[in-house]
C-alpha cells in the first residue's frame, strides 16, 4: 500500500488549513478583543488567506491522503462558494449581533469551522470522511442556530434542528454502515465496484441506498424530510439563516453529487426514479406552502425548499448540461439569496424584527436603491432573464430536456411560475403599498458591501456568463 | 453614416433604455423635464427608425435585412443576432410608431411616480423592440420576459381598483406561457445538431454545434419528425396563444386592460399582442410546418370562438374599456383565422390586419382614455350626447368606430377583406363565421357610438366637459392619418410582406402555389393586386 501520508498532501488542504488557523485564532482573540467587529474583520482575513491558497489550487487534481480525499476541481468549485457565502454571511452578521445583542467570536470562528467541515465533505472520496465532514459542518451550524440565547424561536430552533439532524445523521449512518458491509471498504470507488456487481434489486443494496438518501433529503430539506427547514431558518439568526440557506445547502449537494455519482453510481436506475419522485414533490410543496407565509424567512425557507427540488433535476439527467447545471445553480442562488437575506438583515433595528412582509411595504419611498436591488434579488430567484437565475434555471431545464424528462421539465417550468406569484407578494409591499414603517434601513458597510457583490454577480452572470459556464464545466465529475 | 445604418437596428432597439438610464438621473420632483425628456426619447426614437423604411430593399424582402451577428454566450451558442424581414419591418415601425403616442397620452393622465413610469415606459419599449428584431431564439426569450417586469408595474402602480390582480394574473398568465415556449426552444437547440450532422448543406451554413439560430431551425424544418413537431408547436401554441390571446387563455386580457392606464392598455393591445401573433408567423408556422398543418382544425375553431364568443361579450359590456378589450379578443381571432387559412391571403390579411388592430384599438383605447381623464369613468351609461360638446372627440371616435369594424376607405377593411378571401378559399364555413364577426363587430362598435355620443346630453356631469386639446389630438392624428393611408393605398404595405408570406406559404405547404387549384382562382403575387383593387372598387361602389 501507498504511503498513506505525505507532506504534500498538506499543501492540498491548505484552505481548510487556514480556515482551521483562523478559527482558533478567533477564539483565542475573543478573549482579548472588546470591540467584536475586529474579529469579523479577521474573520473574513481568514477567508482571503484560503482563497488566496484555494485560488492556488486552481486546477490541481490529485487524490490525497491515500484516497480519503480529492482535490478536484468539482471540490473546487464548491469551495469557492462555500468561502464566498461564508464571506458575504459574516459581512452581514457584524452589525446584525450587535443590534441582537449577541455579539461574540465564537460565532465567527463557528462559521469559519463548518466552512471547513463543508470543504472535507466536497472533496470526500470516502464515507468517513464524508462523515466526519458532514458533522464538523452540522455541529457549527446547530450552535450557530441557536446564538441568539435569550431568544425563545432561536432555542427552539436550535433544539429542533439538532435532534432532526443527529436523527437523519443516524439513518445516514445505517445506509453507510450497510455499504460498508457490502463492499468490505469505505472507499467510494470500492463501493461503486461492489455494487456493480451484485445482482439486480439485491435488498441490501437498495436498503442502503433508501436509508442513504433519506439521510440526505434531510440535508438538503427535501420533502418529505424539509419539516424542519422553516422553523429553524426563523429562529436562527436571519445572518445564519443566509449561511444556511446557501452554504448548507451547497455542501449538501456536494455530498449528494459526490455519493450519487460516485459511490452508488451502479444504482442509478433506481435512484433516479427516487430522486424524480422527491424532486417533483420538493419543488411543487415548497411552492405551494410558501404562497401562504406572511413572515419573510419562512416565505424564504420554503423558497429554498423548491429550490433544492429543481437541483435535484441536474443529478436526474446526470450527464454533462446536469453536472454544470449543480454548480452553476448553487453559485447563483448563493449570490442571489445572499442578497436578499442582506435586504431582510437591513430591515432588523433594535425595535423592529423586519420579518413580517408588512415591514416590507412602501420600502421603495423609503430607501429606493435597496428595494430595486430586492427585486432584482427575487426576480432572479424567479428565473426572470437578464438576471442570473435564469441562466441557473436555463441549465437544468436544459439538461431535463436534453436526456429526454419531459415531464419533469414541464413540471419544473410550471413550479417556476408558480414560484413568481410569492415572490412577487413581496415586490407588491416593496412598490405598490404605502409605507407603514417610516425608519431607514440599517446600512451597515458589510450589508452594503454584500448587496453590492451580490447585486453585481446576480448581474454579470445573467448578462454574460461565459466564465462562469468555463468554470463550472471544468468542475463537472466524470461519473464512476 | 455608416455605422448607422449598419447598427440601425440595434441603436432602435436600445434608444429608448439610454434614454431610460439618462431618466434615472433626473431630479423625481422635476416632472416637466422627466415628462419633456421620456416623450424626446420616444419621438426621436421614432425617427431613427424612420431611416429602416428607406432603406429596407422591398425587392427582397423576404430576407433578413440589417442584420448584425456577434457572439454573445459562446459556450451556448447563443449569438446577439439581430435582422428583419417584411414582417418585421412592419411590426417594428408599428411599435415605434405607438410608443411615441403612448407616451405622449400620458402626459396628464399621470401625475404620481411620474420618474419610474416613463423609466417603466421605455425599458418595455426596448424589450419590444427586441421581440421583433431578434433572430437569435435565446435573445428573443430574453426580451420575451424582460418586457414583463415594466407592463407588470405599469398595471400593478397606476391601474385601476383592482390593479394588483390583474397586474399578477398578467404576469402570471404569460409566464406559464413563455416557461412552456422555452421548452420548446430547448428541444430545438438539442435537436439540431443531429439533424446537421446529417446534412453537409445545414452544418456548412450553420456549424454542427448547439445554435439557436432562427434561420437554422428553419432550415432544419423539413427534417423534423411529424412527432416532435407536434409536441414542439403545443409548447409555442402555449407561449404565443397566451400572447395573443387564443380563446381559452384570453381571460387576462380584459383584466389587464381595464385595470392599466391608458398608455398601458394602448401599448398591450397595439403591440404586446402583435408578439403573440409574431410568434406564431416567424417560429411556429416556417419551423414546424408539420405541426401547424396538424392543428389547423383546433386553430380556426379557437379562432372562430373567439371572434364570436368575444364579439358577443363586448356587446354586453357596461364599461367602454372591456368593450374595446373583448373587441381586441375578436379582432386578433380574425387574425389567426387568416394566418391559419395558410395561404397568401389569409396570411397577408393577418399581418395587415395586426397593424390595423395596433391603429384602430390603439386608438379607440386613447379616446376611452381622454373620456376617462375627464369624466373619471368609462360607464357608458354615464355618458350620452357627447357629441353635442365635444365635435371634435366626437368625429375622431367616428373614424376610428368605422376603422374598427371595417369601414371601405379605411385600414380594417383591407385586412378584413383580404383575410375573408383567404378563409373562403379554404373553407366557406371558416368565411362564413368570420363574416359574421364583422356583423356583430359592426353591431357593438356603433351601438357603443349611439350610446355615448348621440342622444340627449342629459347628465349634469357631462354638460362641461372640454373637447380634445391639442395634444391629444396630436395623438389621434398619427393614427387617423394610418388608418386612411391603409385603407386607401395599402400597396407599400403588401410590398413589404407579399414575399415573406409567400416563402412562408412555400414552407409550410410546399407546391402549394404551383398546385393547380391556385392557379385558377390566385396566381403568385395576386394578394397585392387583389388588395390593391379592393378600396378602389369599393369606392365606386360609394
Amino acid at each position: 500500500m501507498e504511503q498513506f501520508f505525505k507532506l504534500q498532501d498538506l499543501g492540498a488542504i491548505a484552505p481548510e488549513i487556514y480556515l482551521l488557523l483562523f478559527g482558533m485564532i478567533l477564539l483565542i482573540f475573543d478573549l482579548l478583543v472588546k470591540d467584536k467587529r475586529v474579529l469579523g474583520l479577521i474573520a473574513l482575513a481568514g477567508i482571503g488567506m484560503s482563497g488566496a491558497f484555494l485560488f492556488n489550487l486552481h486546477g490541481v487534481d490529485v487524490e490525497a491522503y491515500g484516497g480519503l480525499l480529492k482535490v478536484d476541481q468539482f471540490a473546487w468549485f464548491f469551495k469557492l462558494i462555500f468561502l464566498i457565502a461564508a464571506a458575504l454571511s459574516i459581512a452581514i452578521s457584524m452589525r446584525y449581533l450587535d443590534i441582537e445583542r449577541e455579539h461574540h467570536g465564537e460565532y465567527y470562528a463557528l462559521i469559519l469551522l463548518a466552512a471547513m467541515g463543508m470543504m472535507f465533505m466536497a472533496g470526500a472520496a470516502d464515507l468517513v470522511t464524508l462523515y466526519i465532514g458532514l458533522e464538523t459542518m452540522a455541529i457549527g451550524t446547530y450552535v450557530l442556530v441557536g446564538f441568539l440565547r435569550s431568544n425563545q424561536r432561536s432555542n427552539e430552533a436550535a433544539l429542533k434542528y439538532f435532534l432532526l439532524g443527529a436523527f437523519s445523521s443516524a439513518i445516514l449512518l445505517y445506509g453507510m454502515s450497510l455499504l460498508y458491509g457490502v463492499a468490505g471498504s469505505t472507499r467510494f470507488a470500492d463501493i461503486a465496484d461492489a455494487l456493480s456487481r451484485r445482482p439486480v434489486d439485491d435488498p441490501i443494496s437498495l436498503t442502503a441506498l433508501i436509508t442513504l438518501s433519506a439521510g440526505m433529503f434531510f440535508k438538503i430539506a427535501a420533502v418529505p424530510f424539509h419539516q424542519w427547514t422553516p422553523d429553524a431558518y426563523e429562529g436562527a439568526p436571519t445572518s445564519i439563516t443566509a449561511f444556511m440557506s446557501v452554504a448548507v445547502k451547497a455542501a449538501s449537494f456536494a455530498m449528494l453529487v459526490r455519493v450519487f455519482m460516485g459511490a452508488i453510481y451502479p444504482l442509478r436506475p433506481e435512484w433516479t426514479a427516487i430522486l424524480a419522485a422527491v424532486s417533483v414533490l420538493t419543488m411543487t410543496i415548497g411552492n405551494i406552502a410558501a404562497i401562504t407565509q406572511s413572515n419573510i424567512k419562512r416565505l424564504l425557507a420554503y423558497s429554498s425548499i423548491s429550490h433544492a427540488g429543481y437541483v435535484l433535476i441536474g443529478l436526474i439527467a446526470g450527464n454533462d448540461t446536469g453536472m454544470i447545471a449543480i454548480p452553476m445553480y448553487l453559485l447563483i442562488y448563493t449570490f442571489t439569496n445572499l442578497g436578499a437575506w442582506a435586504i431582510v438583515v437591513a430591515l432588523r433595528k433594535r425595535d423592529v424584527i423586519g420579518e413580517h412582509i408588512d415591514e416590507m411595504n412602501g420600502l421603495f419611498f423609503r430607501h429606493p436603491v435597496a428595494a430595486i436591488l430586492m427585486l432584482i434579488f427575487l426576480l432572479s430567484l424567479a428565473g426572470i432573464p437578464p438576471t442570473a437565475g435564469f441562466i441557473a434555471k436555463y441549465f437544468l431545464f436544459a439538461a431535463a430536456i436534453e436526456t429526454g424528462h419531459n415531464v419533469l421539465a414541464v413540471i419544473a417550468v410550471l413550479n417556476a411560475a408558480v414560484s413568481l406569484y410569492f415572490y412577487l407578494r413581496i415586490v407588491v409591499a416593496m412598490f405598490m403599498r404605502d409605507a407603514t414603517e417610516k425608519t431607514g434601513l440599517v446600512l451597515s458597510p458589510g450589508v452594503v458591501t454584500a448587496m453590492a457583490v451580490a447585486f453585481i454577480f446576480t448581474m454579470w452572470i445573467g448578462l454574460y456568463p461565459d466564465p462562469f459556464i468555463a468554470m463550472a464545466r471544468q468542475a463537472v465529475i466524470v461519473a464512476y | 453614416m455608416d455605422f448607422f445604418r449598419t447598427h440601425i437596428l440595434t441603436i432602435v432597439a436600445f434608444w429608448p433604455v439610454a434614454g431610460m438610464l439618462v431618466l434615472l438621473f433626473m431630479n423625481k420632483e422635476n416632472k416637466s423635464l422627466i415628462r419633456w425628456w421620456a416623450n424626446l426619447v420616444v419621438i426621436s426614437g421614432f425617427l431613427i427608425s424612420l431611416p429602416l423604411w428607406f432603406w429596407f430593399d422591398f425587392e427582397n424582402s423576404d430576407q433578413m435585412q440589417f442584420v448584425v451577428k456577434a457572439p454573445w454566450i459562446q459556450s451556448l451558442g447563443v449569438e446577439y443576432h439581430v435582422g428583419i424581414d417584411g414582417i418585421s419591418l412592419l411590426l417594428l415601425l408599428l411599435t415605434t410608431l405607438m410608443g411615441p403616442l403612448a407616451v405622449l397620452s400620458s402626459w396628464e393622465a399621470i401625475d404620481t411616480r411620474v420618474k419610474e413610469y416613463y423609466a417603466f415606459m421605455l425599458m418595455l419599449q426596448t424589450g419590444m423592440l427586441g421581440v421583433f428584431i431578434s433572430l437569435d431564439f435565446f435573445m428573443f426569450y430574453v426580451f420575451w420576459e424582460v418586457m414583463l417586469v415594466p407592463m407588470y408595474f405599469l398595471i400593478g402602480v397606476w391601474g385601476g381598483p383592482r390593479k394588483l390582480y390583474a397586474a399578477i394574473k398578467f404576469f402570471l398568465y404569460t409566464l406559464v406561457g413563455s416557461v412552456l415556449l422555452l421548452l420548446g426552444i430547448l428541444a430545438l437547440y438539442f435537436t439540431y445538431p443531429n439533424i446537421a450532422a446529417q446534412n453537409p448543406a445545414i452544418a456548412a451554413q450553420f456549424g454542427t454545434e448547439p445554435t439557436f439560430n432562427v434561420l437554422a431551425f428553419h432550415a432544419i424544418a423539413p427534417f423534423l419528425t411529424a412527432t416532435f413537431q407536434w409536441w414542439v408547436f403545443l409548447a409555442f401554441f402555449v407561449g404565443f396563444a397566451i400572447k395573443v390571446p387564443m380563446f381559452p387563455f384570453h381571460t387576462w386580457l380584459p383584466d389587464a386592460h381595464v385595470e392599466a392606464p391608458t398608455a398601458g392598455s394602448v401599448i398591450l393591445a397595439a403591440v404586446l399582442l402583435k408578439m403573440g401573433t409574431y410568434g406564431f408567423l416567424r417560429f411556429s408556422l416556417p419551423i414546424l410546418p408539420e405541426g401547424s398543418k396538424a392543428f389547423v382544425p383546433m386553430m380556426i375553431t379557437l379562432s372562430i370562438i373567439a371572434i364570436i364568443y368575444g364579439a358577443l361579450v363586448a356587446m354586453m359590456q357596461p364599461d367602454m374599456k372591456k368593450l374595446v378589450a373583448y373587441s381586441s379578443v375578436s379582432h386578433m381571432g380574425f387574425v389567426m383565422l387568416g394566418m391559419f387559412a395558410l395561404n397568401p391571403n389569409g396570411l397577408n390579411g393577418s399581418i395587415i390586419q395586426q397593424i390595423n388592430h395596433g391603429i384602430s384599438t390603439g386608438a379607440l383605447f386613447l379616446i376611452v382614455g381622454i373620456i376617462y381623464d375627464r369624466r373619471h369613468t368609462r360607464e357608458i351609461a354615464q355618458l350620452g350626447g357627447l357629441s353635442n360638446r365635444m365635435p371634435v372627440y366626437a368625429t375622431v371616435f367616428l373614424i376610428m368606430t368605422m376603422s374598427s369594424i371595417g369601414l371601405p376607405l379605411l385600414n380594417g377593411f383591407i385586412g378584413e377583406f383580404t383575410i375573408m378571401m383567404g378563409a373562403l378559399q379554404e373553407n366557406l364555413w371558416w368565411a362564413i363565421a368570420g363574416g359574421s364577426g364583422i356583423v356583430l363587430g359592426a353591431a357593438y362598435m356603433l351601438w357603443l357610438y349611439q350610446r355615448t355620443m348621440f342622444g340627449k346630453l342629459d347628465n349634469p356631469a357631462n354638460q362641461n366637459l372640454p373637447d380634445m386639446n391639442w395634444r391629444e389630438l396630436a395623438t389621434l392624428i398619427p393614427l387617423i392619418a394610418m388608418a386612411f393611408w391603409i385603407g386607401l393605398y395599402p400597396a407599400p404595405f403588401f410590398r413589404a410582406l407579399d414575399k415573406p408570406v409567400i416563402k412562408l406559404v412555400e414552407k409550410v405547404r410546399p407546391g402549394y402555389l404551383q398546385g393547380p387549384q391556385l392557379n385558377a382562382t390566385a396566381p403568385q403575387g395576386a394578394p397585392v393586386e387583389a388588395a390593391g383593387a379592393a378600396p378602389d372598387g369599393a369606392g365606386e361602389t360609394r
